[in-house]
């Protein structure tokens, strides 16, 4: 660059500012145009999973329905005893999905200016019953056999510059009562109170009406914490644990573990037997990100997205054990729920 | 007050009591740069809007991870603000600089469109800070060189409107886009890039490449010819040496400065808490949120070149201090309740703290850094009251969970009316007469 330069903006230099942005600008109307048009093949097209037309009887998975065409991001449900078989779709469409105890919990995003984030919980026959408004992204939910609704959200900054975003934890009954954000409980670490500011709370897994394991992380540590609604308080159980799924027997507690330090996040699945307290860790080549269920009381699932396929994922199933390797258990399927109708 | 005021306006620049004699002419180099941090704004704050949702929602992933890497992104910005100044007033061109940030956080946006990793979308978001890191001293000092010097926090001001406008439209563009196509994170993706590309097309064809130092042209040439380069009539200005330039940094009336804005940059505890405190009154759906937000940005524009024009004719350093009496109504308002009113003053008073601060700090940075230090000393400036904020906030965090919302922000209020005084006195008091510093 010069200090000679050519007096007033000159013709040259008009002429590609202005070639400069009708290409750009062209080149990204168009790519918006065909995103449009990829985006009305993948939602109303043939499904690219088998569909069957009635909700499965009994035991079932429900799950977020992620194969492209008809149905996608809407609820779905498999059979539990052929989980990789033909699903039903229904007309609710959510991030998160939960169902327990009669009730869904669907977390779901409302595009908008600004968009803005909410909980439905709906009945069994699919009948809204309360609309929560969350106050950020959806990211897990569960429901306690006795009907109480916890939801984490994703709350974050305007800009990725300030790059502040925290969790919100909050639990309450299908009638909008009930014990309101996690974050006010008091927090005990190893006997101390945990009073620092950068306390988040998520992923909140039922053992009874009272009791739950939760997720606490706090200056770049993270606690599973045994919590009581009645006490109002927060206890940690071990460190380096997240997204708690307590298993059916409430024998074992199975979590993300973070794993290999640095840049790289890794997290395998640990289990932890409540009565030895001895932790298993199952090592994933892959690694994963999601809160684990459990399909009965040796498998767990969980979602993984898939490569390259931007918004699909597979639902995978592992034994609870070391060693185990994961396998796909439902395709094209995200945030998997285990309903059992008996017992 | 008013006696040291008019005492400290006659100091050698004197500029501001010029600054009603003199016309008033935007300068082209300063609404190119205007228009380029607009559109790097639209670019930026488009994808900051929907990231978290792309993260989460398309990529699978949660946003614990997230936070880990917030520390080191946050620091090494700070650090490289300082260093890009220094290096464009070493090399006495500010704009090839500032051409390597906006590029810099160009090649961001391309990146972006083939991350899917955690590690990958990190390094995406750190190198996009890098380069917002590198290109706002440089380029805050090709502002201050293409100003009329009378009227340096209104050019400032003039760019900071265009740039807030950018900022508020980015989201709402990508929310527009994602309204059409739901899943349509990569078209905003690829928008961003277009609009970055724009930008750094705008900069590097329309904006002048001037040597630092080089006497502004008068304002009638600058207005006719806006890519004009000054040939440099055979005046060089040479750059201070690193230990001269920790000096200026630190000892006298920039130094003082330093101090004064620092102190104030510890009590800015960031609008986001604002926000959130009226959020916690419980009388505002989740909805308004986002629209908060735009609301203090709109008084901001209203604002932005009204109080620079201000500044130049009164004096900077006083419209910069007592700007910061609005932020502590704006905490009052905040903790006072959720009704109306106090909802919309406390919006109002962030617009005009923000338009009293934002670019009449660098014109104040710009004002006292000697000639070859103009880059590290807005730089300088700006980082301090960077770093000063990002503690104030997490030290706010704790006051808040320990006392709650309300109460934490009438402390910061109090606080914030103790230093006032304190700011003035070390920017404007007896000790900071020019006399001292010839």
């Amino acid at each position: 660059m010069s200090d000679t330069e050519p007096k007033g903006l000159g013709k040259k230099r008009t002429l590609v500012l202005i070639v400069i942005a009708v290409l750009v600008l062209g080149a990204a109307g168009v790519y918006s145009v065909q995103a449009f048009q990829r985006y009305q093949e993948r939602t109303s097209g043939a499904s690219a999973a088998a569909l069957r037309d009635s909700m499965p009887e009994g035991d079932r998975i429900v799950f977020r329905n992620t194969a492209p065409g008809e149905g996608y991001g809407s609820m779905a449900a498999v059979a539990l005893n052929a989980p990789s078989g033909q699903r039903a779709l229904t007309d609710i469409s959510c991030d998160r999905v939960a169902e327990r105890a009669g009730l869904v919990s669907c977390m779901k995003t409302r595009r908008g200016i600004p968009t803005t984030f909410e909980n439905d919980v709906l009945d069994a026959e699919g009948n809204l019953v309360e609309t929560l408004p969350l106050p950020g992204i959806p990211s897990r939910t569960r429901i306690s056999d006795g009907g109480l609704v916890a939801t984490t959200s994703f709350v974050t900054g305007h800009s990725y510059a300030a790059g502040s975003f925290s969790t919100e934890t909050t639990v309450t009954r299908a009638d909008g009562t009930g014990y309101g954000n996690l974050e006010d409980f008091t927090m005990m670490v190893d006997g101390e109170e945990l009073t620092a500011v950068d306390r988040n709370v998520w992923g909140v897994s039922f053992v009874s009406e009272n009791e739950f394991y939760v997720t606490v992380a706090s200056g770049g540590k993270t606690w599973l914490m045994r919590g009581s609604f009645s006490a109002k308080t927060l206890t940690s159980v071990i460190e380096n644990a997240e997204c708690p799924s307590v298993s059916p027997d409430r024998s074992r507690v199975a979590y993300k573990k973070r794993t290999g330090l640095g840049a790289t996040v890794h997290w395998d699945i640990a289990v932890l037997d409540l009565k030895t307290g001895k932790e298993t860790i199952i090592g994933l080549r892959d690694g994963f990100d999601d809160q684990l269920e459990w399909l009965d009381n040796d498998r767990l699932l969980y979602g993984v997205p898939r490569a390259g396929e931007l918004g699909d994922s597979d639902v995978y199933v592992i034994d609870a054990r070391a060693e185990a390797e994961p396998e796909v258990l439902i395709e094209h399927a995200w945030s998997p729920s285990v309903v059992r109708t008996a017992g | 007050m008013y006696l040291s005021l008019s005492d400290w306006r006659s100091n050698k620049a004197s500029n501001t009591s010029r600054a009603a004699q003199v016309a008033f002419k935007a300068s082209p180099t300063v609404i190119a740069l205007g228009i380029v941090s607009m559109l790097t704004d639209i670019s930026s704050e488009s994808v900051a809007a929907i990231l978290p949702m792309y993260i989460t929602g398309a990529l699978g992933l949660s946003m614990i991870a997230y936070g880990f890497f917030e520390g080191l992104n946050q620091s090494a910005s700070a650090l490289v603000r300082i260093a890009a100044g220094y290096a464009a007033d070493q090399t006495s061109r500010p704009k090839p600089v500032a051409v390597a940030g906006y590029g810099l956080s160009m090649v961001a946006r391309v990146g972006l469109l083939f991350a899917t990793g955690f590690a990958g979308i990190a390094a995406v978001i750190g190198v996009d800070r890098v380069g917002k890191g590198i290109r706002t001293a440089p380029r805050d000092a090709m502002i201050q060189q293409a100003s009329q010097p009378e009227h340096l926090a209104r050019s400032f001001g003039l760019h900071r409107l265009l740039d807030t406008i950018g900022a508020t439209v980015g989201p709402m563009l990508a929310f527009v886009v994602l309204l059409l196509v739901p899943d349509g994170y990569r078209a905003v993706f690829v928008l961003s890039l277009a609009v970055a590309i724009l930008g750094v097309a705008v900069l590097v064809l329309v904006v002048p490449n001037r040597k630092l130092g080089a006497k502004p042209l008068p304002a009638a040439q600058a207005h006719n010819s806006p890519a004009a380069t000054a040939e440099e009539p055979g005046r060089s200005i040479r750059a201070l040496k690193f230990k001269p330039m920790l000096r200026m940094l630190s000892r006298g009336r920039m130094g003082r400065m330093l101090c004064a804005a620092g102190l104030l940059g510890l009590l800015t505890v960031g609008d986001g808490f604002v926000y959130l405190a009226l959020m916690a009154h419980g009388t505002m759906d989740y909805f308004w949120f986002p629209l908060l937000f735009v609301g203090s940005n709109l008084v901001f524009l209203l604002l932005a070149i009204p109080l620079g024009k201000l500044a130049d004719r009164t004096s900077r350093a006083a419209v910069f201090v007592l700007g910061h009496l609005a932020l502590a109504l704006a905490y009052l308002c905040a903790s006072g309740g959720g009704s109306l009113i106090f909802i919309v003053s406390a919006l109002a008073a962030l617009g005009l703290f923000y338009a009293a601060t934002d670019g009449v700090l660098a014109a104040l940075a710009g004002q006292l850094s000697p000639e070859g230090s103009v880059s590290t000393g807005i730089g300088a400036a700006q980082t301090v009251v960077a770093v000063a904020r990002l503690l104030s906030a997490t030290g706010f965090g704790v006051l808040w969970v320990l006392f709650g919302a309300n109460l934490a922000l009438l402390g910061a209020a109090a606080l914030l009316l103790l230093v006032v005084p304190l700011a003035w006195y070390l920017l404007l008091g007896k000790s900071s007469q020019p006399a001292e510093e010839n």
